[in-house]
């Protein structure tokens, strides 16, 4: 064949974190603080629930838009944390993790050319899934003065006429960083007065260590504008069973549905019995490992104290995101050569957007044992450069 | 009382001041102060570690002897139960809901052993009725913690 395959997908960049593992794969004694995944088991009595299922012989598609028990338990779920209704009949659907939820929104709203407005350093996928849909990515580049929080005005400063959509990511993978309730409804009255969508991205909401975690649709006028996306990946440590789900308003969810359906046709069943259990009987062990998430981000702002290396503090998702500006290096200099040197996986900014130089993402996904001997290594190759 | 502070240290009552006033975000003179309460209300009752016998080269044995017991007027089970955990081999003492009173824990160094304990100093007891002995064959899994192996890092390279 010599005929040309996509040219937007051969123009899609590939993922800046896997080069890094594939050095890492070829060395010994390696300790990656590199993985976006909870180190958890996911809790025996949800794992036992989808084994259950399966006894049963629960082995069928379900209905396109998720087990409707399950729905159910969602709009429970997010009545009980954020105070707001959804329909489970129309206005939530279950995904194959969060991530299929990002890709069927920006699909489902998005016409030729529409912008999107996506703040940085964030997740990777958002860019390359804008620009599947047809959309243009306008980027916010998050400062780290604000603890890369987004405000109202850098928001302002990029709205056109052709703005469709803002991508909210908060609690934010690579930064940690949150939004509190006043940077939520300064952003709320911007989109309501531009009459711009938000994909809210939620998924590590129950990851917070400060005060509890606000949605951004739980601001009057916001509901039915925003698409609300969560997953049970982070949360209850279930992220080899794909399972997320989207709340939005029906003119939406009902668009959103019509792709999954000729995409997907429905998510895992055997995940989604078990999800049942997690939204039911989970809060406890969310509550575990919240508590252990929290030592380990204690632990490692303290030990960048020590050493003096600058890093705001961050209270959300599992990551923390120190400066390396005082090097002189880019990011992706300094990972390589920390790898190199002392075989200690991180992630350059950089993999999160341009505004990531200068910064590289720490995941505390891991027991504090490993932790303190990543620290002692990164102690020891700090004072190297510093000397 | 300090939950947090109880779940760190019972996964490890080794852990020093130092650290775990980084772990909690509290000063390291607070973290005493919580210790010293909890262990004068007797709710940190001691700190313990947790060993593997069956890798060394030493002999123990323990025994989970089930006791019916005719309690005592006025006294209960207590005196009984006080009568038992005596002998320094006891290891634990339960009273129990079901079909048996009392449930004890005895180490020594040989089946022979329990089995003298149990008919030469147990079933003498004026108020017990009956016993029940089982031997434990293997631990899998003691105060928490999984003892037959190790659990390895299963995650593998995924992006983004």
């Amino acid at each position: 064949m010599t005929k040309p395959i996509s040219k937007t997908v051969e123009a899609l960049k590939k993922s800046g974190i896997r080069k890094f593992f594939d050095i890492a794969s070829e060395m010994k004694d390696v300790i990656s603080l590199g993985v976006g995944e909870p180190d958890f088991e996911t809790p025996w009595h949800i794992r036992e629930e989808g084994i259950y299922s399966l006894e049963r012989s629960k082995t069928f598609y379900t209905s396109n838009s998720g087990l409707k028990p399950l729905r159910s338990a969602i709009a429970d779920y997010i009545e009980r944390t954020q105070g707001i209704k959804y329909d489970f009949n129309s206005e939530i659907m279950v995904t194959v993790g969060g991530s299929e939820a990002i890709d069927i929104c920006l699909r489902a709203v998005l016409n030729p050319s529409d912008e999107v407005i996506i703040p940085q350093p964030s997740y990777v996928s958002y860019e390359p899934c804008t620009v599947l849909a047809g959309g243009v990515p306008v980027i916010i580049n998050l400062k780290a003065e604000n603890d890369f929080r987004l405000t109202a005005e850098e928001l302002k400063s990029k709205i056109t006429d052709k703005t469709k959509c803002l991508i909210l990511p908060y609690p934010n993978n690579p930064t940690g960083a949150i939004l509190e309730g006043n940077d939520l409804k300064e952003i709320a009255k911007v989109c309501i007065e531009n009459d711009i969508y938000v994909l809210s991205d939620e998924i590590y909401g129950e990851l917070t260590y400060k005060d509890k975690h606000i949605s951004i649709a739980s601001i009057e006028g916001m509901k039915e504008r925003t698409v609300l996306i969560n997953g049970f990946s982070k949360a209850y440590s279930m992220t080899g069973w794909r399972l997320g789900y989207a709340c939005a308003p029906q003119h939406i969810l009902s668009q959103m549905l019509k792709i999954h359906q000729y995409a997907i046709m429905c998510a895992p069943t055997t995940s989604q019995y078990s999800a049942i259990e997690a939204l039911k009987n989970g809060d406890e062990d969310i509550k575990l490992m919240r508590e252990s998430y929290n030592q380990r981000r204690r632990f490692l702002i303290n030990s960048f104290r020590k050493m003096n290396l600058e890093c705001f503090e961050p209270f959300g998702a599992f990551y923390v995101f120190p400066c390396i500006k005082e090097f002189n290096m880019t990011s992706e200099e300094f990972a390589l050569k920390f790898l190199e040197e002392e075989r200690v996986v991180v992630i350059p900014g950089t993999a999160f957007g341009e505004s990531g130089e200068g910064f590289v993402r720490i995941s505390y996904a891991y027991s504090i044992d490993k932790l303190k001997i990543a620290m002692e290594r990164l102690n020891r190759f700090v004072e190297k450069l510093r000397s | 009382m300090n939950e947090e502070l109880l779940r760190l240290i019972e996964r490890n009552s080794r852990i020093d001041i130092k650290e775990l006033s980084v772990l909690l975000g509290k000063s390291e003179i607070e973290v005493l102060n919580d210790m010293q309460k909890m262990e004068e209300e007797g709710i940190i009752c001691g700190y313990h570690t947790l060993i593997n016998w069956d890798k060394t080269s030493i002999d123990k044995v323990t025994g989970l002897i089930e006791v019916r017991v005719i309690p005592q007027r006025g006294q209960g089970f207590d005196k009984i139960a006080e009568r038992i955990y005596k002998y320094p081999e006891v290891k634990s003492v339960y009273l129990i809901s079901g079909g048996y009173d009392l449930l004890i824990t005895l180490e020594e160094k040989s089946l022979r052993e329990i089995a003298n304990f149990v008919y030469d100093k147990l079933a003498t007891l004026d108020s017990i009725q009956s016993t029940a002995t089982h031997f434990i064959l293997k631990k899998y899994k003691d105060h928490g913690t999984v003892l037959t192996k190790q659990q390895e890092d299963e995650r593998e390279i995924i992006t983004p």
